[in-house]
C-alpha cells in the first residue's frame, strides 16, 4: 500500500521534500527542530492539541533513547504515529459468524460515500463474495441512479426504492433481501448529512436500529467516511456521530491529492476511532486496506 | 498582549487557516497591536480581539462582490464552476442560478461533469425543480459541451450560461488542461472556485493550483451550515487575492446568500452571526403580518390560518437548525439546546393537516367534529390522532398566549412548551 500512499502523495512530496531533508538529515535536534517539526504536523491537519502532544511524546523517546541525530528521530516519529494509528487488529474489518456482513456507510456531504461503497462491493466480488448494495440516499438528485451504475459496473446486486423515500425503509429491505439471497456483504450506503443536523442524525440512528432488528449484532460495520481535506471539522464530525451510534472505524478518502489526512490522528486520540480503508482515486480498483506504517510514512516523507 | 496573541494564532490555526497565513497574520498584527493607541474602555485582551477582527476583516475583503454583469448587446456571459469532487459544484450552479434568476436574469444551466456516473441527471433534476433550462450533450466532450451551450444561450436569448464542470484534483494534468481549453472556448465572466467551508490545510495548495492555471476570478464557500469555523476561507483569499463572493449553506435550493467579510471573519474567530439572523428574519417575515398576528394574539383571536401562516414564514427562513445555529452561544449551550427538537417533517405535516380544512374550520377550529377530523385526516394524508393532537396544541397555544398576556400584568405561571409541536 505504501506505493498507493506515495504515488499519490508524490507532488506534495516534492514540494516538501527539501524541507524535510533540511529537517532530518544531517542534523542535530535542536529546538528549532521541534518548532519546524510542529509546522510540517499541523499543515497536514494533525491540529495544534494532537501535534502538541506528538512533538511531547517524541521528546520523550528521544531523550530517553540518547537519540542525537535528527535521523533516527524520524524513524522514532514514524514508529510513533503508526502505534497511535492501531495495531492490525483494530483496523480489520469485522466479518461475523454467518454471513451476511452488514456494512454501514456515513457521514457529510461529498465525502465520497457513494463511490467508496461501489469500491467496496467491487474489491468484495474480486475476493468471490456476493454483494449487495443498498441504496440508502434517498435524498440527493440522482444519487439512486449513481450507485445503479456502479452496481451494474462492478457486478454487485442493488436494493433501491424511489428518491424521496424513507432510507430506513430501503436499508430493511435491502437487510432481509441479503439474508433470504444469502449474499456474503450488504453495503449500505447513505445519504450525505452535517453531524449538526439533529433530524438527519435521528435519521441514520433510526436505520442503524432497523438494521439490528433484522439482524442482531449488525451492523458489524459502522464507518464514518472522511475526506482527507478535511480539517479539524473532523473531530467533531467523529465525535457527534460516535453520540448518535456506535461507529467502529473511518474511511479515508481522496488521499490522491495533496492533502495528507493528519485530522485521522487526531481523531484516534480523541476517540479511539481506527482508520480501515483508505480512497486513493475515482476508479473502482482504488481503494485499499488502511497501513499504519505507510500512512505515517507518507505524512512524514 | 502577548498571551492574547498566542490565542489568537490558536484560534485561527483551531479554525484550519493556513499555518503560513497565520503566522504572516500574527506577524502583522504585533506590528499594529504595538503601535495601537489604547482605548480605556477596553481591557488588553479586547484590544487585540478588535484589532483582530478589523485585520481580519481587511483581509477577507472589506466589501461584499458581485457577479460580474453581461456586457449589453453581446453574446452571454460565462461563468464557469469548478473545483475538487465533493466540494459542491452541481448543487451550487443550480443554486447560483436561481439567484441570478431572482435578480431578473435569464441563465442556461451546462451539464458539464460527463464523469461522475449520474452527474448530468443530477443537474437536470435540480434545473427542473428550480424552473431553470438545463443544456446536456450527455458524455461529450466537455468542452464541445460549453461551446454548443453557448450558441444554444446565444440563440435562446439566456444572459448566462452557468458550467458545471466534473471535479478534479488540482494535481491532475490532463483535467486541469481541459477547464484550461474550456476557458478559452467560451471566454468566461468568471471563474468560481466552489470551496467546501471544512477544508483544512490543504486549501491553499487547491486554491493556488487553481487560480495559477485558470485566473479565478472569485470563491464560492460551501457548506457552512455545519459547525465549521472556515478558516479555509481566509487562506484561499490569501492566495488567490480573489474575493469571496457567495456563501452556500444548506441542502435546500434557496441556501444561497452573498457573501458578507465581516460576518466570516466574526465565525473564523468564533463569534457567531448575529447580524445574518437579524437580516434573515427581517427579509422574510413580514412586518405588517407580524403586528396583526400580534393584535390577534392579544386578543385571543387566533385562527388556524394564522397558525399556517406563521407557520410558513418560519419555513421561508430555512432549516430551523441553520436559524438556530446563528444565535451566538448556540454551539456552546450544550445538551439543553442541541435536544430542541425541530422536525421540519412535523411542520410539514401540521401545514398539510391545516391546508386541508375548509376556511370555516379553520377560523372556527370548535366545528370540527369527528366527520370532519376523518375527511381532514384522509386530505391531509395524517391520522384523526394527528388532528386531534394539533387541536388540542393548538388550543393550549391560544391558552399560553392568554397567560402572556396575564404575565404581563405581573402573574406568572409555568408554561410547559412554547411551540405547539413537539
Amino acid at each position: 500500500m505504501l506505493d498507493f500512499f506515495k504515488k499519490g502523495l508524490q507532488k506534495t512530496r516534492e514540494a516538501l521534500k527539501n524541507r524535510m531533508e533540511d529537517l532530518f538529515v544531517k542534523r542535530e535536534i535542536t529546538e528549532e527542530f521541534y518548532e519546524e517539526l510542529e509546522e510540517i504536523l499541523i499543515s497536514a491537519d494533525v491540529g495544534v492539541e494532537t501535534t502538541l502532544k506528538v512533538n511531547a511524546a517524541l521528546r520523550e523517546k528521544i531523550s530517553k533513547g540518547k537519540v542525537k541525530e535528527a535521523e533516527k528521530a524520524r524513524i522514532l516519529l514514524k514508529e510513533l504515529i503508526a502505534e497511535m494509528m492501531g495495531s492490525n487488529e483494530d483496523i480489520t474489518l469485522k466479518v461475523p459468524v454467518s454471513s451476511p456482513a452488514v456494512y454501514l456507510l456515513l457521514g457529510v456531504n461529498g465525502v465520497g460515500k457513494t463511490t467508496t461503497a461501489a469500491k467496496m462491493a467491487y474489491s468484495f466480488s474480486q475476493e468471490g463474495k456476493k454483494v449487495l448494495l443498498a441504496a440508502g440516499d434517498t435524498f440527493r438528485a440522482a444519487a439512486i441512479e449513481q450507485l445503479e451504475h456502479w452496481s451494474e459496473a462492478v457486478g454487485a446486486g442493488l436494493i433501491k426504492h424511489q428518491t424521496g423515500g424513507d432510507p430506513s425503509a430501503v436499508i430493511f429491505d435491502a437487510v432481509n433481501a441479503a439474508v433470504s439471497r444469502k449474499v456474503d456483504i450488504l453495503l449500505c450506503d447513505t445519504a450525505g448529512r452535517l453531524h449538526t443536523k439533529k433530524n438527519l442524525v435521528e435519521e441514520v440512528k433510526k436505520i442503524y436500529r432497523v438494521i439490528g432488528k433484522v439482524i442482531p449484532d449488525a451492523p458489524h460495520e459502522t464507518l464514518l467516511v472522511l475526506d482527507a481535506t478535511t480539517g479539524q471539522n473532523g473531530i467533531a464530525q467523529a465525535l457527534l456521530f460516535q453520540e448518535a451510534i456506535p461507529l467502529s472505524g473511518i474511511i479515508l478518502t481522496k488521499l490522491d491529492g495533496t492533502a495528507r489526512g493528519g485530522i485521522v490522528i487526531a481523531i484516534k486520540e480523541m476517540t479511539g476511532l481506527p482508520v480501515k480503508m483508505i480512497g486513493v482515486g475515482e476508479k473502482k480498483e482504488d481503494l485499499h486496506p488502511f497501513d499504519p506504517a505507510g500512512f505515517a510514512e507518507a505524512l512524514l516523507v | 498582549m502577548d498571551l492574547a496573541l498566542r490565542e489568537v494564532r490558536l484560534a485561527l490555526l483551531e479554525a484550519d487557516v493556513n499555518y503560513k497565513v497565520v503566522k504572516e497574520f500574527v506577524t502583522s498584527l504585533k506590528e499594529r497591536a504595538i503601535g495601537a493607541e489604547v482605548l480605556q474602555s477596553l481591557t488588553p485582551g479586547q484590544q487585540v480581539v478588535k484589532i483582530v477582527h478589523e485585520e481580519l476583516v481587511k483581509l477577507m475583503g472589506e466589501t461584499q462582490s458581485k457577479i460580474v454583469s453581461p456586457e449589453r448587446g453581446r453574446s452571454p456571459g460565462a461563468i464557469m464552476l469548478v473545483g475538487l469532487q465533493g466540494s459542491g459544484k452541481t448543487t451550487t450552479a443550480a443554486k447560483l442560478s436561481v439567484y441570478l434568476k431572482k435578480n431578473g436574469s435569464n441563465p442556461l444551466l451546462v451539464a458539464g461533469d460527463v464523469y461522475r456516473p449520474a452527474a448530468i441527471d443530477q443537474l437536470k433534476i435540480l434545473g427542473k425543480e428550480a424552473g431553470i433550462p438545463v443544456f446536456s450533450m450527455g458524455k461529450d466532450d466537455p468542452v464541445k459541451i460549453a461551446r454548443q451551450a453557448l450558441r444554444e444561450a446565444d440563440q435562446k436569448g439566456n444572459d448566462y450560461l452557468l458550467i458545471d464542470t466534473a471535479g478534479r484534483l488540482h494535481i491532475d494534468e490532463e483535467l486541469m488542461g481541459e477547464l484550461e481549453r474550456i476557458k478559452e472556448n467560451v471566454d468566461p465572466l468568471e471563474i468560481l472556485l466552489v470551496v467546501d467551508a471544512m477544508t483544512g490545510q490543504d486549501a491553499v495548495n487547491v486554491a493556488r493550483s487553481f487560480h495559477e492555471r485558470l485566473q479565478l476570478t472569485g470563491i464560492i464557500l460551501t457548506k457552512l451550515d455545519g459547525d465549521t469555523r472556515g478558516g479555509a476561507a481566509l487562506s484561499v483569499r490569501q492566495v488567490t487575492g480573489c474575493p469571496v463572493k457567495f456563501a452556500a449553506f444548506g441542502e435546500k435550493i434557496e441556501a444561497f446568500e452573498p457573501f458578507f467579510p465581516e460576518r466570516m471573519a466574526s465565525r473564523i474567530l468564533g463569534m457567531g452571526d448575529v447580524l445574518s439572523l437579524i437580516e434573515k428574519a427581517q427579509e422574510v417575515v413580514d412586518q405588517e403580518k407580524s403586528r396583526e398576528l400580534e393584535k390577534k394574539l392579544r386578543s385571543q383571536s387566533l385562527t388556524l390560518e394564522d397558525f399556517l401562516d406563521q407557520l410558513q414564514q418560519v419555513k421561508k427562513m430555512g432549516p430551523l437548525e441553520n436559524i438556530l445555529e446563528m444565535i451566538p452561544g448556540i454551539n456552546t449551550m450544550g445538551k439543553g439546546l442541541k435536544n430542541l427538537s425541530l422536525d421540519e417533517k412535523q411542520l410539514d405535516r401540521v401545514e398539510a393537516i391545516i391546508k386541508s380544512m375548509t376556511r370555516d374550520e379553520r377560523q372556527q377550529p370548535e366545528i370540527i367534529n369527528s366527520s370532519r377530523k376523518r375527511r381532514i385526516a384522509l386530505g391531509s394524508g395524517t391520522s384523526v390522532q394527528d388532528i386531534n393532537r394539533l387541536l388540542k396544541q393548538f388550543d393550549q397555544m391560544k391558552k399560553m398566549f392568554k397567560q402572556l398576556g396575564a404575565l404581563e400584568k405581573g402573574r406568572l405561571r409555568k408554561q410547559k412548551g412554547l411551540f405547539p409541536f413537539k
